[in-house]
Order: structure tokens, then sequence, then C-alpha cells
């Protein structure tokens, strides 16, 4: 009979598309919406899981996340070295610079400086050149996105992307591309630079602070929170564990824009108005059928079996909706990723589960009340013209 | 099966209560044989709807005693009734109550599937339903391309399908031109001897009323009479 049922709900074609529609758009609204926005909640701490090492950042107590840098003395980085369980401990230089193309453009840049010796704190994935290139004069990596969009240099009447050999100048000062990596995108969208923490000093030979953050390692078989801990008591410093410091920059962004709340709106709203859509065709869709599922009743059909029936259709329909609408939402935002690097996306299964379960809701919520009037369905009913 | 297929005494049945209560059945006699084809009969309003519905197992009767296929339905549960309808009885509807999304061979399948058949075999049982009554090259049909005669003939077939004792029609021509009436009522009646099932018919078309062996008369809640159809 189940299969029956399934016959059942395909044959009607305009319902069954029309419910599959709506609940393809409601899972699309639904996937789409908040895999963006994870995505953008990505540029709030890409930087901190691009570098992926070092166990305790140190800051200025005043920092709030990882884009509010209050730059701290050098010597700072001398007395977080001396607490009890730090393995090493190395400079990170995190700030915007004003970079002039050969165009002659003038574009915003975030400027990264590493320790010069170690390379921590450089990007992960280089494409073109070697990290340690950065150790050339003037040198300095570009990230990839950039280097093709907003850095890409210009070549009779378009454009071609920065590479190695290339040179802009930073704050007056000549740089030259010795590479290009991916990194995360910030969020601003600006270009990120890399170069040598001894190297900022020079591009912003004005500034008399420079470190923004001390990258900490810690002893083998050493707590980070403890280490984070004792930083904390001992310098008067702020220090998170890098778990921490992720956690605190999501909270500072989320508690402190509105983007969560419109996000959730539009995720809402088109979940509400699919799910509408959905659950009124199905429970419609029900009710045209219960003729027969009297019949059904009359002929000796248990309760049992018809509300069977209706949630192999009701979980049929999930599945295929849900199918098509998280599809197309991936389709979407994977492909609109790679045109533009800048735009984001993030799909974790968390997501997809939890969109799947959205989904099921709606047509089991619409089964459940059709199955109501299935059950009370008094099978003598049939024998009315 | 020997004996009565069912039989009622004192039948009685009541709609609503207190003021607005309304007597459908009142003290019904009744009874009906293996092989037999008996008409109900009677004006618009006088039970025989009633009558069926309580016979067949889908309406619970308030009074008296009815016996169907050996059974005391006033001592059956719900879920006994639901068996003994699913294994001993065939249903055919004023108005065919055929799924329209399914093909006619699926339509005569759903008695076979509803007793837990596999499927596979459902479907090569209805085929075989279906050519007695002439619709055998319609199996993969739906019953939307068919006319009303044809649709009352998969009904029939979906009625037979799992060879029940006893058979309930409910104004089984009101849908149907004369001719036609009379061949889906004479074809019921031949696959009802053949089987030796007993075939119950609700009807106020006198023209089919020859092809009972019985008629029972009914007014005001009861049967006033009963007529043997000596010529049939």
């Amino acid at each position: 009979m189940l299969v029956m049922a399934l016959r059942m709900l395909v044959g009607d074609r305009a319902k069954y598309l029309g419910i599959v529609v709506a609940l393809a758009f409601t899972s699309f609204v639904m996937i789409q919406q908040p895999a963006t926005f994870l995505g953008i909640l990505r540029h709030t701490y890409g930087f901190i899981t691009d570098i992926g090492i070092g166990d305790v950042w140190v800051m200025d107590p005043k920092a709030k996340h990882l884009d509010d840098v209050k730059p701290m003395m050098d010597s700072e980085l001398q007395r977080v070295r001396g607490i009890q369980g730090v393995d090493w401990a190395m400079p990170l230089y995190k700030g915007g610079i004003r970079a002039r193309l050969d165009s002659g453009d003038f574009v915003q840049c975030q400027m990264i400086g590493i320790d010069e010796t170690t390379l921590i704190g450089g990007p992960g994935r280089m494409v073109l050149g070697r990290l340690a290139d950065l150790r050339q004069a003037d040198g300095i990596i570009v990230d990839t996105a950039s280097a093709a969009s907003r850095l890409a240099v210009a070549q009779g009447t378009g454009t071609r992307p920065m590479t190695i050999g290339d040179s802009i100048e930073l704050n007056d000062h000549r740089a030259q591309v010795v590479g290009t990596a991916i990194s995360s995108s910030n969020f601003q969208s600006m270009p990120t630079v890399y170069t040598t923490y001894a190297r900022v000093k020079t591009f912003l030979s004005s500034e008399r602070k420079l470190l923004s953050f001390v990258l900490v390692g810690v002893k083998d078989g050493t707590d980070p929170q403890a280490v984070a801990d004792a930083i904390r008591r001992s310098t008067g410093l702020a220090a998170y564990t890098t778990e921490g410091f992720i956690d605190r920059s999501l909270k500072h962004f989320l508690g402190n824009t509105g983007m969560i709340l419109n996000f959730a709106m539009s995720a809402g709203m088109g979940f509400l108005i699919g799910a509408f859509i959905a659950g009124q065709t199905f429970y419609n869709f029900t009710n045209d059928n219960l003729r027969h599922f009297g019949v059904m009743k009359a002929m000796g059909a248990g309760s049992a079996m018809l509300v069977r029936m209706i949630l192999v259709q009701a979980l049929y329909l999930g599945l295929a909706g849900f199918g098509l609408g998280a599809g197309a939402g991936a389709a979407m935002g994977f492909n609109l990723a790679r045109v533009d690097p800048h735009l984001v996306f993030r799909m974790p299964w968390q997501l997809i589960a939890v969109g799947g379960a959205a989904a099921l809701s709606v047509v089991v919520v619409a089964a459940l009340l059709a199955i109501r009037k299935v059950v009370r369905l008094e099978p003598a009913q049939v024998f009315k013209a | 099966m020997s004996g009565p297929i069912l039989r009622c005494q004192g039948l009685t049945k009541t709609y609503g209560k207190g003021e607005t209560a309304v007597p459908a059945l009142r003290g019904v006699d009744f009874q009906a044989d293996a092989g037999e084809v008996v008409m109900l009969v009677g004006p618009s309003g006088c039970g025989k709807t009633t009558l069926l519905s309580v016979l067949a197992g889908v309406l619970d009767g308030d009074g008296g005693a009815v016996q169907v296929l050996g059974h005391d339905l006033f001592a059956l549960s719900g879920a006994e009734k639901t068996r003994l309808r699913r294994h001993g009885i065939g249903f055919v509807f004023q108005s065919f109550n055929l799924v329209p999304t399914l093909s006619v061979m699926e339509n005569v399948a759903v008695p076979l599937l509803i007793q837990g058949e596999k499927r596979s075999r459902a479907l090569d049982m209805a085929r075989a339903a279906l050519d007695p009554v002439g619709l055998a090259d319609k199996a993969k049909m739906l019953p939307g391309q068919l006319s009303g005669g044809q649709q009352q003939r998969v009904a029939i077939a979906r009625a037979i399908v799992h060879a029940p004792p006893l058979i309930v029609c409910d104004e089984p021509t009101s849908a149907l031109d004369h001719r036609t009436g009379e061949q889906v009522v004479g074809l019921l009646r031949d696959l009802a001897r053949q089987r030796n099932c007993c075939l119950l018919v609700v009807t106020h078309d006198s023209r089919i009323f020859p092809f009972a062996d019985r008629i029972a008369e009914m007014d005001d809640g009861r049967v006033v009479a009963i007529r043997q159809n000596t010529g049939n």
C-alpha cells in the first residue's frame, strides 16, 4: 500500500509539483541565507584559522575582537616570553595601509606583519612563490583573490592578475610581490598584504607602537587556558586561547551588529511562506483524497495503514523538496563563490541537518493535521453520494 | 459457506440524541443466503443505506442482533470488524470511488494490498479479475479514460478480486444509463452466482429488480415486505 500511496501522490502531478516546488523554495531560503551568514561570520575569525598555529593570542586588554586592534609596545613581547609554560611567542602586526598601484589608483589594504625568522603567522596556502621569499628585500605576498581583482595590473585595455615581480607603493615605500597566497576574506573585503614584522616598521615609520598581537605556542603537555590565565595575571594584557579568541570575535560581531537578525528574518520569512504553501497544499491533497481513504477504510484498511501511507507521502515530499531546494541553494552559493571569492558560502552538515529537519517538520505537521481527519473518518461516509 | 451469510433481528439504529434523534432503523428482521441476490428497495430516507452500512460493518447498530458471515457484529471490536470487512466483504459504490491517479489494475488490486498481498501478485490477480468484466485490455488505463459503465465494471472487479462471500452495492446503477445499468447488474449477478457469494444491492432503480432473487421492501426503518422473484 505504501507504493500505492506514492503512486497516488505523484499521479496528481499539479499538486505534487506544487508541494515539491514550495518545499524546495523553503529549503532553498533556509539553506542559502544561513550558509551566506555563516560564510560572512567566517570573515570575523578567518584570519585566526588561516594561521593555523599558536595556542594563545595576547593583546591589549581593551581590544574586543580580531579587528579591534590596540597596538602595544614591542617590550610586551619579551614579557610574554618570560611567562611559565610559554614555548615561543612571536609578534604579529595587523592593520590598514594605503597602497598605490601602478595605475595611480589607491587601494586600502590590510597588512599583516609576521616574524621574519620563523615566519609564524604567514598564510597557510601559497599559490605562487614561497613563504620564505618574504625575506627578500621589499618583499610582500598578496592574497590571490585580490591579486586578480582589486590589485589587478592594467595591461593594454584590460587587466591581468598581480604576480611575482610586480610592485606597488605602500605608504610611499616600494614593495615587491614575491608570492601570492590563499587567505580568508576579511570583513571589509580589503586585499591582504603579508610582509615581515620588521618591514612593517619601514612602511609605517611614523607609528610608535606596532605590536597588534603576540602569538604564543605553549609547551607540550601544558594547558593553553592555564598559560593564557598566567599571561593575563602577570602582564595585565588580555590573553585568550585560539578557540576563545574566535569565540570572543564571533560573539562581539553577533552582539553588536543587526546582521543575525536580518538573516534570521529573511530565512524565517522564506520558511514561513514556503511552509504555509507546502503545508496547505499537502493538507488539501490529503483532504481531496479523504474519500479514497474512506473507501480503503471501508474495504478493511486500518487507521495505522492509512497513517503510514500519509506519512510516507509526507516524507517523500519532504526529501524531494529539501533535496531540490538545498541542492539548488548549494549550487548557487558555491558557484557564485567560485566566480567571486569575496562571496562566501559555508554549508556545514549541521546546517543541512537543521534545514532538512525543518523541511520535514513542515510536511509532518501538515500530515498530522490530515491524519487527524483520516483517523476520525467514518467509513460509512463512503455510502453517501 | 452454508446457512445465512447475514441475518439481523430487531435491528435498530437512531441518529442523534434527545429531541433531535432520528430513528433510521426501527427493528429490522432480515436474512440473506450464499449465492443469493437480494435487493433492498424503498423510498428515500426509509433506511436502506443505513441497513446496508450496518450489515457491511461500517456503521454500528444500536440494538437487536446482527450476524454477518457467522460473526455477531455487536460482539466484535473495531479492529475485528475491520478484519471482517477486509477478508469477507466486497464493495460497489454509487459513484465508483476509484482512485483517479491509479491505473485500472492498481485500483482493482487495492483490496488485496490491504490484505497484505505482495504488490506483484496483487497486480497479477487484479489483471485476472478484469478478464470476467471484459476490461483486461484496459488494465493500464486510468479510470478517467473509461466510460461510466466501464468504471463501474472496474469497481465490480475490485469487489470480487479477493473472493469475498458477501458483496454490498449501494445504488450501483444510479450513475449509469438504463442499458449500461442492466449490463452492470447482470454481470454482478452472474459473477456472484459463479462464486456462490451473496449480493446485497440497495437500489431505487426498478428496472434492475428483475435481476434479484428476492426484493426486500423497506419503509420507515422497517422491512415491510419480502418478494420472491420467481422468473429469475
